[in-house]
Formats: structure tokens, C-alpha cells, sequence
């Protein structure tokens, strides 16, 4: 792959990952917003694949078809049945910060993320190395995302982006971490995905709504 | 150099009577396609050109109360709608009066007639002018920066805010236009044009329903000649942001040299490329619903956010 195609694609992809997460806080239906998790999903994966080909590593291709598995694939499909179980499709109604203005403070956070990864462009300048404010800014809206939502799985989502970012800052500093870290860190989003899936079910039969807010008062 | 100078003057004349001459039929061809999907036989896409004839020979007359603003309203919105059609680089880069289509010149030319409007349409002192030009004022609040940043975020690999260097730019490096910058820019930019146009989601050109119109009930006190100017300005306006947004993202078959050839190619060029996206335009309004008021903000924010992250991709992504 030429140098100049190589920069193109990376480019491409990581505008696609970032407009994704832009388009997650966008969206007010949870089943659009699962959507749009899985299409970051396909876009990482991508991101590792396009890595994988320009490093010519094998290792690295298998975890960028594992990232697409999980990501795209196991992920999206175990929030779908969350979001079915609740029934009636759910919309996040009364996010904490409406939505122009939580649009207007991922612009804010955009910035603030390429002012903050400016020292680690310059430590090794690379195409790949460019793409660092991407991947913290999608952390930095996953978190403002799981700070400001109410629904207990859009704040599930929104710590999934956060994650995305942490995944896509690794394999664009130091091209992946090595297939066994991967693995782990993986499986334990996974876990934590499951575990918090669990949570959900029983917060509902309990409260009967999943609004975190609800749970600052003591029941009997 | 004479000989680029004078092709260059052709090319100002041309682009004038370009926009002016086909604005009219551009909206009767949006018009007629919508007819034609809705299952309407439609007026012919001449009818505008007819109603703007018979609008022109009636009496002139002004509501009691108004003061010149209102009268000076109509002629700024010609004036400045004029003035960018005939510096921007539609049918040739090598315009004579090529230093002045800057990019913040055109865009504040282009906010300062929709101001001479709102302005206009609190001077009725009507209910309606007044509830219009509050909703045009939050609407161009939201348009005009995310206007300046999408086009921008072109500007900053060109090193120039100069509209036909950013156009010869995108003919030389065709990478450049299907890069991510571009992309996002194009999606800000389309969303804002049909903001500023007053088109389907955000507003509806053919309703006079009084709770959702924004432009019509702007213009609800003019008649006569006055309506004329008003209804060509907001045609050519459509044109010339239409003819902005095709020769910034699809360059190609623009004149940048001075001969006849090449530019009559610049002049069937952008009349085809305006004419596309009037028709993608008018049936993609068949599809749609206006969208609520309320959440026209949030549409626009979206697109400022999108015009942003292509300013922010076109530095970090360099």
C-alpha cells in the first residue's frame, strides 16, 4: 500500500470514528444509537485492518477481525436485546444537557482533545500518530456522554465509546498492545457489558424504569 | 495578460445573466418535479418567469406606517444576491473581479440581504413580519457561523480564503475533495443551505399556514414589484448557493483559463450541475416533513458541530 493511500484511508476512517460519535450523541431513539455503536465498531475495526495491511502483521489482523466481532457484532447485539427487553422502543427524552448544547461541548471537547495530544503528535510524527485527537476526543465525548445521560444504557453506551477511544488511542500510538492484552481488555468490556446488562434487568423489576436518577432516594 | 482580462469580464457578464435568467426556471423546475412525483400535472417550469412579468406590471404600494427600510429591503436583497453572483467562480476561476469572492465578503453579503429582510419585516410592525424575522434571526444565528467554518475548513489546506483559489485547488489535487475535511464540510454545508434557502425541513416555500412559515411571512406585506424583487432575490439566492456548494465539492468542467471553448464548457457545466441538485433537492423535499421549530436549532447546531470537525480534521489530520 502506497504511503499516500495509506494516509487517505486512515483519514477516511478516522473522520468515520468520529463522526459516529458525534451522531451517538445526536440521537434520541436507543435502537438509532445502538445502530450507530455498531457502525463505530465496523470503523475501528477498520481502523486496526488498514494498521494490520500497512504493518503487514498478521497478529494485528486477527485482533482486527476480533475488535469487528465484538464491536460491531456482540456488542450491538447484546444492547438490542437490553433495549427489547424494555419493551416499548425507548427514547432518551430529558438528557441532563439538551442536546445542542451536548453537540456544542463535543466541538468544545474536539478541541480540548487536540490541544491535550499535541506533545504525544510530536514525540513520533506519523500518519497514524495525526490521528491521536481522534481517539481522545471520542473518549472525551464517551465520558461526557456517560456523565450526562439519564437511561441506564445510553450511560452503557457512552462508556463503550469511551472505551472505543482507549482502544483506537492504543493502536494508533503504539500499533496494538500485543494480542493477549487485547484479548483480556476484550473480554472484560465484555464481562462488564453482561454484568451491567444483569444490573438493568434487575433496577427494572425493582424500580420499574431505568432512570438512574431515581435511585438517589431510599426505598423501602 | 489582456486577453485573460477580457474573458474574464465575459465570464462576470455571463455568470450575471446566468444567474439571473435561469434562477426563475430553477425554481419552476423544482416545482414542476415536485408536481410530477405528487401526481400533478404542475404549471411548466416557466411559470415563475410568468408571475415575476405579471407581479412587475402591477401598482406599487406599501403599507401605512412603513418607513424606508422597508422599501430599501427588496433592492439590498437584488443588490447583494447580484454582487455574489458576479464574483463567485460559477462558470470561470479567471473572473476579473476575482480578489474580491473572499469567502467572509460573499457570506457576510449573502447574511447582510437576509438582515435587510427580517430588518423589513419587523418595519410592517405586523404579527406575522415580526414572528418571521424572529425565526429567520435564530435560524441565520446558527447558519452563518457554521457557513464560515465549512468553508473554511476548505480554505485551510488551500492557504487561501480566496473562493476560486479553493475551486482551482480542488481541480489540481482531486484527492483533496474526497478527503474526510470535505466530506464533513459538505454534509454542514448542505444542511445549511437548505436552512438558509428556507427549504423543506426547516421551512416550507409553498405554505401559507401562519405557525410554521419563516420566509413567507416575512415577506407577507409586499406586493406588486417589490414581491417580484423579493421572489427573484430568493431564487437567485437559491442558485448561487446551490452553484457555491456544486463547484466547492464537485469542481470539475469549471473554465480556468480564458477561451470560448472552455468557457462555454463552464457555463453548460454549471447549469448542469445547479439543475442536478435542484432536481436531488426537490424530490428529497417529496420524502420529507417540516421538521418542529424547535428542533431546527438542534439540526443546525449538528451541522456547526460537523462544519467544526472538519475545521478541526483539516489541521489534526494534515
Amino acid at each position: 500500500m502506497s504511503t499516500a493511500l495509506y494516509t487517505q484511508l486512515l483519514n477516511l476512517v478516522a473522520g468515520a470514528f468520529l463522526l459516529t460519535a458525534v451522531l451517538i450523541l445526536w440521537r434520541r431513539e436507543l435502537t438509532g444509537i445502538i445502530d450507530v455503536f455498531a457502525l463505530q465498531g465496523v470503523a475501528l475495526a477498520t481502523l486496526v485492518g488498514i494498521i494490520a495491511v500497512a504493518e503487514g502483521s498478521a497478529e494485528l489482523g486477527a485482533v482486527a477481525v476480533g475488535v469487528l466481532v465484538l464491536r460491531a457484532g456482540v456488542l450491538p447485539w447484546v444492547l438490542r436485546r437490553a433495549a427489547a427487553s424494555a419493551g416499548v422502543a425507548q427514547r432518551e427524552t430529558k438528557p441532563l444537557v439538551n442536546v445542542v448544547s451536548s453537540l456544542l461541548a463535543a466541538a468544545a471537547l474536539t478541541l480540548l482533545a487536540y490541544a491535550v495530544s499535541q506533545p504525544l503528535v510530536e514525540l513520533a510524527p506519523s500518519p497514524a500518530t495525526h490521528a491521536i485527537p481522534v481517539g481522545m476526543a471520542v473518549v472525551l465525548i464517551g465520558f461526557f456522554v456517560l456523565v450526562t445521560r439519564r437511561l441506564a444504557l445510553s450511560q452503557l453506551v457512552g462508556f463503550l465509546l469511551l472505551d472505543n477511544g482507549i482502544t483506537a488511542v492504543g493502536f494508533l500510538t503504539a500499533t496494538g498492545v500485543g494480542l493477549i492484552v487485547e484479548l483480556g481488555v476484550s473480554l472484560d468490556v465484555l464481562l462488564v457489558v453482561l454484568v451491567l446488562q444483569v444490573l438493568k434487568t434487575r433496577m427494572r423489576e425493582a424500580f420499574g424504569a431505568t432512570d438512574l436518577d431515581e435511585l438517589r432516594e431510599l426505598h423501602d | 495578460m489582456n486577453a485573460p482580462s477580457v474573458y474574464g469580464t465575459v465570464g462576470v457578464i455571463l455568470q450575471l445573466l446566468i444567474v439571473i435568467g435561469l434562477s426563475p426556471l430553477l425554481i419552476g423546475l423544482m416545482r414542476q418535479i415536485r408536481a410530477r412525483l405528487e401526481g400533478r400535472a404542475g404549471p411548466g417550469i416557466g411559470q415563475p418567469w410568468r408571475d415575476l412579468r405579471k407581479l412587475m406590471r402591477k401598482q406599487r404600494t406599501s403599507p401605512r406606517g412603513t418607513s424606508e427600510v422597508f422599501r430599501v429591503a427588496p433592492l439590498l436583497l437584488v443588490a447583494t444576491c447580484l454582487v455574489v453572483a458576479a464574483v463567485a467562480p460559477f462558470v470561470t476561476t479567471a473572473s476579473a473581479l476575482d480578489p474580491v469572492a473572499d469567502l467572509f465578503a460573499v457570506v457576510a453579503l449573502l447574511t447582510l440581504g437576509t438582515v435587510a429582510l427580517a430588518l423589513a419585516g419587523l418595519d410592517t410592525g405586523t404579527a406575522f413580519g415580526g414572528m418571521g424575522a424572529s425565526r429567520e434571526t435564530t435560524i441565520i444565528a446558527l447558519v452563518e457561523p457554521t457557513m464560515l467554518v465549512a468553508i473554511f475548513a476548505l480554505s485551510v489546506p488551500v492557504g487561501s480564503t480566496n473562493l476560486a483559489a479553493i475551486v482551482t485547488s480542488g481541480l489540481d489535487d482531486p484527492a483533496q475533495v474526497f478527503s474526510p475535511v470535505s466530506l464533513l464540510a459538505a454534509v454542514a454545508l448542505i444542511v445549511v443551505i437548505i436552512a438558509e434557502t428556507g427549504r423543506l425541513p426547516v421551512d416550507n416555500p409553498s405554505t401559507h399556514l401562519e405557525l410554521t412559515m419563516v420566509h413567507e411571512a416575512m415577506v407577507l406585506e409586499y406586493s406588486g414589484p417589490d414581491l417580484a424583487m423579493v421572489e427573484l432575490a430568493s431564487a437567485m439566492r437559491l442558485t448561487v448557493f446551490l452553484g457555491l456548494l456544486a463547484n466547492l465539492f464537485v469542481p470539475w468542467g469549471i473554465a480556468t483559463s480564458g477561451s470560448v471553448p472552455v468557457i462555454a464548457i463552464g457555463v453548460l457545466a454549471f447549469v448542469v450541475k445547479v439543475a442536478v441538485l435542484g432536481t436531488a433537492l426537490a424530490v428529497g423535499e417529496v420524502f420529507l416533513a417540516k421538521l418542529r421549530l424547535f428542533r431546527v436549532p438542534e439540526l443546525l447546531a449538528g451541522s456547526f458541530v460537523l462544519g467544526l470537525l472538519a475545521v478541526a480534521a483539516s489541521f489534526f489530520l494534515a
